[in-house]
């Protein structure tokens, strides 16, 4: 069972407390209506889904009911920061997640 | 019958306490501190039960959590039956009642094992992936042959009478095992002042310490751990949990511990006490000191009862005071297993001979034995024992094992008891939990833990480390690391002096050559529960099964409830040489929780039967009881169903509940339903964001219903929301949804819109909501209220303050049936009183209480949805026919929007909501029957739709349903089938959804 | 091939088992294949057969990094069944269904296919509703099921707690019948070992670590023991779909979490068919060796570790008290997980990608041991007609973009 640090909180606090939401770092699209279905698609369901460091949301549910991110190992559950939306993470992939117009 | 195998002195048992137990019907006696299989083989009980395959007789073969035989089924009454208990972790009480599990007509002479005999040539690993395949109908019937045959003990067919507890946990430092090297780590732990605990499986501490020979600062061994015990006992921040085993390593050092409270007392708990805790730990650093297995030696025959692990010959005889032969042969690869020989001379038992793989063994130990006069043959093994249902002889040879070859002929000796060590094993199950890989060190020919990323210490013999002196220094070093790096200051100490005396090599023995190969040479078992043989993993081998996990799988090596935990390492070392690869290139199969089996009950906790997941009741429910409801489960919630009056059924009491509503006034609670209370500036545009329709323009006072989508376009949710003031706004959802919506809302106003200043509190359980529907609604609420009812003003869709029943209340005059309706939302604590003021006030207007029920065929009649059963994820507010709830010219594209427009989600051909009219009007649709245009059409046939809702014929007069159908928005008038199972079918038109009221002047009642 | 058969387990008997034959052999890569199929679980086996035998296709090589069937085929509960909601999958499975009705005579080897019913239990009207519809779906599309009341049920199924003391009663189930187990190891054995007997090459310990292309179009895979040529490559990786997308540089709706499973130590036979329950989440059934045999649910979380959160283990553990309370002090011996690829509408893709020459058969999600044959054989269809198969078809990626998804969530009332 992982130990997660609220960075609301300010406390490591057990998994049962929290709810993980899926990737990070996933923005709505300012304009919904110029995209097309495709790029919808990409945005609602379409996800990196990485072996090894993933940036994900998570939410201190039966806690503070903040939502925050994490950088998580996906290989190892090894946490290595949790940190406030909006910000940046310390820890980054060193190849780049593949995006919309990497497609082959 | 008298214990004929007891010493007449030593070992850690009371003699003064003589306990009386059964053993396959027959009792015998043992004493206080005896493990039941410590107590059998006192009283000379060899056969203990059959093997699971070949049915050969078995006997006790170990003295721990390793023993692969003696799993009985222990009980005294039905519920209490408890499967597969290891005799030699059960501690004896009075009254222990105990029975082999396999054995017919006895474990003495059992019919199956003649079959065995004969058979099991014929039951190679994988023989039943080779045959039972024909004809194909028979496999069924072989199948329940097998199943008959499989199996251990058996489930109780009773429930449970006893209790379990989970319990929460947090430390600084967890020691497990309390063993030479657990007992020093927890002693330096705990005088840093660090949170310890320190659990072990065993019924005392000590470990290998209480059957040693050993003497520490020149005093027994047991002496120090008690000692040792009596100062952790003495400080307040040391938990100690002897019968706790450690059975799981999970991620973040989260470790689980099942703790056994009564087992040693009795097959059920003492009243008012809990038989099983399982503790759940988070632990800053833990100190694994599991300490070893010692591993036999394969040899042929080597499963006949009178076969041993040597260590285990000692435990008895220094532990138990007990003497499980009389004439010992010991085959070993190394030093340490001499001391058997010594133990066993010591008391006063004969020891034929000891076997030593080895060529030329100096060690002290062997030195010892030899000046003891021990006969000692070097460079040889017991190849193979002899007899059927005891040991009556070994065959001790001289082999080469690096040719594996006997190169001698051998000479029988008479014995009966065989003792093998073929080294030892550390016990790296916990520490390899997450995955780290054992890594293989071939000085002492073992498996020690690799590397992991958790914060834990491994100290003594599962670091590879086995001498007593070091392990203790070890075990010390280990529990001042651990209290150093969970933040303590560690106390200086030294460690009570052990001998320390010099110590040869093991030698790379594993399977015994025997001069016939291994496909013909008596069975050589490697896995004695699963009656795994070296021939079984060459065969396995040979058709090409080359990876460990092949291995394991086709052969069962290790799948038994001891794991592998003596079969493992010898099974690979096998595989290693049949594949001729290295062992580190042949590798271990994956460890996973649980170290030893944990009952089912201890890890459930409290969380059975009612309080399996918390019942939510509303303010109002000891009313409902009272008035004598039939419940509901929605969500968490019990929901009042129908109100069923003296005689009545289901259908009996809806008609009259339904007519009531319509006739007069009807009563339901309905304070399940999500109530969230949203504030801020921009709580309004929030709404306009999230919801399907326009929010810009509810004036205050006013109340309007809402479509919920995700951003797929699929409704999710549904409720009406109240404008309380321009920038505060209730929202009430469905009773299902209420959590998802609050999160739904919380994700979109914390990621995406920060900048919309709006907060949302859910009130769901502050209000209580008491619904009252029908014609003379507005005269029964004016008779507790004084708000003005009157139409105009108090129209519909708007809400009010005002006193009910003399508390505040929020009035909102909406109506989920049709009728006339008010919803009165008080604070939950003075609902009760209110309603019982309304139930007074309404006795002269027949006033109803109605259910869950009547609500949904009321709220039918008029076509109004229920989210989750007239939709199901997959349809668009188009596809409701709500269009009119879907603002199209917001500004802001709000959730849902885009979605709703893709390709697939505009086709003109969707299933679209339909009202449904069964042609015989008597004829009920079944909820969730499949519609189809042509009901000749042949198998898989063309379905179009299903029914959604569907109620027997009522009010209207006939019955009616509402369903979902291809198109069906342009198919009034048409029919559809729905074939049935018994092979009828009903016909019905597609109508309009709203059957009563379609122009809603039930509004206008005075 | 070796005919395996009781009278060739006994003429082997007579010479010590010592004249067996491999399973299959252990081949040095070609250059290059007319297929190559990443992955050697069930359903990689399954599609090599299958293009073997009834396409002809034989120049054919499975390339698995660890061992055969090692992955899920490896570690789920091995449930078969085929009663799902929708067409496009109740079509699917039910294609599945009868390959595994005489699987273990076509590979001639016993796969142990049980058919032992499958029951899914019911304790609320929503989950009778659904039920009812799910069961009369199959019906109108030829697959077994039957919808029964609570009488029923407790008649059908000894010690399930079908009183009204439970949290959450029991007020019905539907039942397929001839849902079941079967054996997963030998599942995954029986196909290698047909398979290679026909032909296929079959690469263990071989790891692909990337995808070659040329103008675009997929020419072979690049693996740990170089370079394989391919005129068609189909990559059916379960679990590692999305890092085998990534290496092909394309993405798929498909997130792979830990899935949890667990079994007790041997009892006698006590369950004797496979019960199910979504409200209280929980599945059991009992092995031939007398484990019972329990899935857990899935961690929230993406997680490529083959283990999950205790929590998941407990609550499961409490849903089979809840359900089967004289199993209370039966004890569990062993839990582990797997790595299941997860769809959003929970259904698999099996479809065409963005490179052409490339195929992927994946996010199987928690269902996949029970298409394994289906499975292989619309995938081998469409690898050998470069064309996707019929029942294929529904299932492209496309439906994410377009909407058209088959979304067996929350519409079957069945644990997912």
């Amino acid at each position: 069972m992982l130990h997660i640090f609220c960075p609301h909180c300010g406390e490591l606090r057990s998994e049962e407390e929290f709810h993980a939401s899926g990737q990070a770092h996933i923005p709505r699209p300012l304009d919904p209506a110029a995209c097309t279905d495709a790029e919808w698609g990409d945005y609602m369901f379409f996800r990196d889904n990485p072996r090894g460091l993933h940036h994900e949301l998570w939410i201190h549910a039966a806690g503070c009911r903040q939502y925050f991110n994490a950088t998580r190992d996906t290989m190892t559950y090894e946490i290595l920061e949790t940190y406030l939306i909006g910000t940046k993470p310390q820890f980054v992939n060193q190849v780049p997640a593949i995006r919309k117009g990497d497609q082959a | 019958m008298s214990q004929t195998n007891r010493l007449p002195n030593g070992g850690r048992i009371d003699r003064s306490k003589v306990l009386n137990f059964s053993f396959n019907g027959q009792t015998y006696q043992g004493f206080e501190g005896d493990t039941l299989a410590a107590a059998l083989l006192a009283n000379g009980v060899d056969i203990i039960g059959r093997s699971f395959k070949y049915s050969r007789p078995r006997g006790i073969f170990a003295a721990g959590c390793e023993e692969p035989n003696a799993v009985l089924q222990i009980g005294a009454t039905e519920a209490t039956q408890i499967p597969n208990v290891r005799a030699t972790q059960q501690a004896l009480y009075a009254g222990l009642v105990a029975t082999s599990t396999n054995g017919w007509p006895s474990v003495n002479t059992d019919m199956m094992g003649i079959l065995g005999k004969v058979g099991g040539k014929l039951m190679p690993p994988g023989f039943y992936y080779k045959t039972f395949m024909y004809p194909q109908s028979f496999w069924m019937t072989y199948e329940k042959y097998i199943r008959k045959a499989a199996g251990l003990g058996r489930s109780p067919t009773e429930n449970d009478p006893d209790t379990y507890d989970n319990m929460n946990q947090h430390c600084d430092v967890l020691v497990v095992g309390a063993g030479p090297a657990g007992l020093a780590a927890a002693l330096a732990a705990a005088r840093s002042g660090a949170r310890v605990i320190i659990a072990d499986e065993q019924e005392e501490f000590g470990g290998s310490l209480l059957d040693s020979r050993e003497s520490l600062d020149g005093k027994p061994a047991a002496e120090w751990v008690a000692t040792v015990v009596a100062e952790l006992k003495g400080l307040a921040n040391v938990t100690l949990l002897p019968r706790a085993t450690v059975n799981g390593y999970h991620d973040h050092n989260f470790l689980t511990i099942h703790e056994r409270l009564t087992d040693h007392l009795g097959d059920r708990a003492p009243i008012g006490q809990v038989r099983q805790r399982l503790h759940r730990v988070r632990a800053k650093r833990v100190v694994l000191a599991t300490g070893t297995h010692e591993r036999p030696l394969v040899y042929g025959n080597n499963d006949v009862p009178g076969n041993m692990l040597a260590g285990a010959v000692s435990t008895y005889v220094r532990r138990y005071g007990v003497a499980p032969g009389k004439k010992l042969v010991l085959s070993t690869n190394n030093d340490y297993a001499y001391r058997v020989a010594l133990d066993w001379l010591d008391a006063g038992l004969q020891v034929v001979a000891v076997a030593d793989a080895r060529h030329n063994p100096r060690g002290a130990l062997v030195e010892e034995a030899r000046a003891k006069g021990i006969r000692i043959l070097t460079g040889s093994a017991v190849i193979e024992a002899r007899g059927s249902k005891r040991v009556s002889g070994a065959r001790v040879a001289a082999i080469e094992v690096k040719s594996h070859k006997v190169t001698s002929p051998g000479e029988w000796l008479d014995c009966d008891l065989v003792a093998s060590s073929g080294g030892y094993s550390p016990i790296v199950h916990l520490a390899s939990h997450l995955g780290g890989k054992p890594v293989w060190r071939e000085d002492i020919l073992g498996f020690v833990p690799g590397e992991a990323p958790q914060k834990r210490v491994c100290v003594g013999g599962v670091n590879g480390v086995y001498a007593l002196a070091d392990s203790l220094a070890d075990g010390f070093e280990g529990g001042v690391r651990a209290a150093s790096e969970a933040g303590f200051q560690p106390v200086e100490a030294v460690m009570p002096k052990a001998l320390s005396r010099v110590e040869e090599p093991t030698l790379a023995l594993f399977q015994v050559p025997h001069e016939k190969s291994t496909t013909r040479a008596p069975k050589q078992f490697v896995d004695l529960q699963n009656d795994v043989t070296a021939a079984g993993i060459e065969l396995a081998t040979r058709e090409g099964f080359e990876s460990v996990e092949h291995v394991k799988r086709y052969t069962a090596l290790g799948f038994g409830t001891d794991q592998g935990k003596l079969g493992n390492v010898n099974g690979l070392a096998i595989a290693a040489r049949s594949l001729n690869v290295s062992i580190p290139e042949m590798g271990t199969t994956m460890f996973r929780p649980n170290y030893t089996p944990v009952t089912f009950g201890a890890v459930a906790g409290r969380h059975c039967g009612h309080i399996f997941e918390p019942v939510r009741f509303t303010a109002l429910h000891a009313w409902h009881v009272k008035n004598g409801a039939e419940f509901e489960d929605v969500g968490q919630w019990k929901r009042p169903w129908y109100f069923p009056k003296a005689g009545e059924d289901i259908h009996a009491a809806v008609r009259r509940e339904c007519k009531a509503v319509r006739d007069s006034v009807g009563l339901l609670d309905a304070s399940t339903l999500g109530k969230i209370d949203i504030q801020g500036p921009d709580a309004r545009e929030f709404l306009n964001r999230i919801y399907t329709n326009a929010w810009t323009k509810l004036d205050v006072g006013k109340a309007r219903y809402g479509l919920m989508c995700k951003e797929d376009g699929m409704v999710f949710d549904d409720g009406v929301t109240a404008c309380v003031a321009d920038n505060h706004f209730i929202m009430t959802t469905t009773t299902g949804g209420a959590a998802r919506v609050l999160q739904w809302l919380e994700i979109y106003q914390q990621t995406e819109w920060p900048d919309l200043k709006v907060y949302f509190t859910s009130v769901t359980d502050h209000y209580a909501t008491l619904t009252l529907s029908g014609p003379n609604s507005r005269k029964l609420l004016g008779e507790v209220t004084d708000i003005d009812l009157d139409r105009e003003a108090f129209p519909f869709m708007t809400w009010k303050e005002g006193l009910v029943g003399g508390v505040p209340a929020r009035v909102f005059r909406i109506s989920f049936t049709g009728e006339l309706s008010y919803e009165v939302n008080i604070q939950a604590d003075y609902a009760m009183g209110v309603l019982e003021k309304i139930a007074e006030a309404g006795k002269k207007y027949n006033l109803t209480p109605y259910g869950t029920e009547t609500m949904h065929v009321l709220r039918a009649e008029k076509g109004f949805i229920i989210v989750g059963q007239d939709t199901d994820g997959s349809m668009t507010p188009d596809d409701l026919n709500m269009g009119w709830c879907v603002g199209r010219t917001k500004p802001f594209s709000w959730i849902g929007q885009r979605g709703m427009n893709r390709e697939d989600c505009v086709r003109e051909d969707r299933k679209q909501l339909v009202g449904l009219k069964p042609v015989d009007p008597n004829k009920w649709l079944p909820e969730g029957a499949q519609l189809v245009l042509d009901a000749k059409q042949s198998i898989p046939m063309t379905m179009v739709g299903h029914v959604t809702s569907s109620y027997a014929a009522n009010s209207l007069g006939y019955s009616f349903a509402m369903g979902v159908v291809k198109g069906g928005l342009k198919r009034m008038g048409e029919r559809v089938f729905s074939p049935q199972a018994d092979g009828s079918v009903i016909e019905a038109e597609i109508v309009s959804s709203v059957f009563f009221d379609p122009k809603g002047e039930r509004q206008n009642v005075e | 091939m070796q005919h395996y058969s009781g009278f060739g387990l006994f003429k082997h008997s007579l010479s010590h088992h010592e004249n067996w034959q491999r399973m299959w052999r252990t081949p040095t890569p070609k250059k290059v294949y007319d297929v190559v199929i990443v992955g050697g679980g069930g359903h990689g086996l399954a599609t090599a057969y299958y293009l073997a035998k009834e396409h002809g296709i034989t120049n054919v090589a499975v390339v698995e990094k660890g061992w055969l069937g090692g992955g899920n085929t490896a570690r789920n509960t091995t449930i078969v069944r085929s009663n799902y909601l929708w067409d496009e999958s109740a079509h699917l499975y039910e294609h599945a269904m009868k390959l595994w009705e005489g699987l273990s005579q076509d590979l001639n080897y016993n796969v142990m296919f049980s058919q032992r019913g499958v029951y899914n239990l019911c304790h609320t009207l929503q989950d009778m509703r659904d039920s009812e519809r799910r069961v009369s779906a199959n019906r109108l599309n030829g697959v077994d099921g039957e919808l029964l009341n609570g009488k029923q049920v407790a008649e059908e199924i000894p010690y399930l707690d079908c009183s009204k003391n439970t949290r959450y009663p029991i007020i019905g189930a539907t039942v397929q019948r001839r849902g079941g187990v079967a054996r997963h190891d030998a599942v995954a054995w029986g196909f290698a070992r047909a398979a290679d007997a026909l032909g296929v090459d079959l690469i263990q310990q071989t790891e692909v670590t990337g995808f070659r292309k040329e103008n675009g179009v997929c020419i072979g895979v690049e693996t740990s023991k170089g370079f394989i040529g391919a005129k068609r490559v189909g990559v059916v990786t379960a679990g590692n779909s999305g890092h085998m997308a990534k290496l092909a540089g394309f993405r798929l709706p498909v997130e792979s979490h830990p899935l949890q499973a667990l079994v007790s130590e041997p009892i006698k036979p006590i369950i004797d068919s496979v019960i199910m329950s979504n409200a209280v989440h929980g599945y059991i059934s009992q092995s031939d060796k007398g484990d019972l045999v329990i899935g857990a649910g899935i961690d929230g979380w993406v997680g490529y570790g083959q283990r999950g959160s205790y929590p998941v283990i407990e609550h499961t553990i409490q849903a089979i008290v809840e359900m089967f309370p004289v199993l209370s002090r039966v004890r569990m011996n062993r839990q582990w997980g797997g790595i299941v690829d997860t769809t959003p509408d929970a259904c698999p893709i099996i479809s065409k990608t963005p490179v052409p020459n490339m195929f992927f058969n994946c996010g199987w999600g928690t269902g996949g041991f029970k298409a394994t044959p289906g499975s292989g054989n619309v995938f081998a269809a469409s690898l050998a007609k470069g064309e996707m198969h019929p029942l294929a078809k529904p299932f492209s990626i496309d439906r994410f973009h377009n909407g058209a998804l088959i979304d067996e969530h929350g519409a079957a009332a069945v644990a997912h």
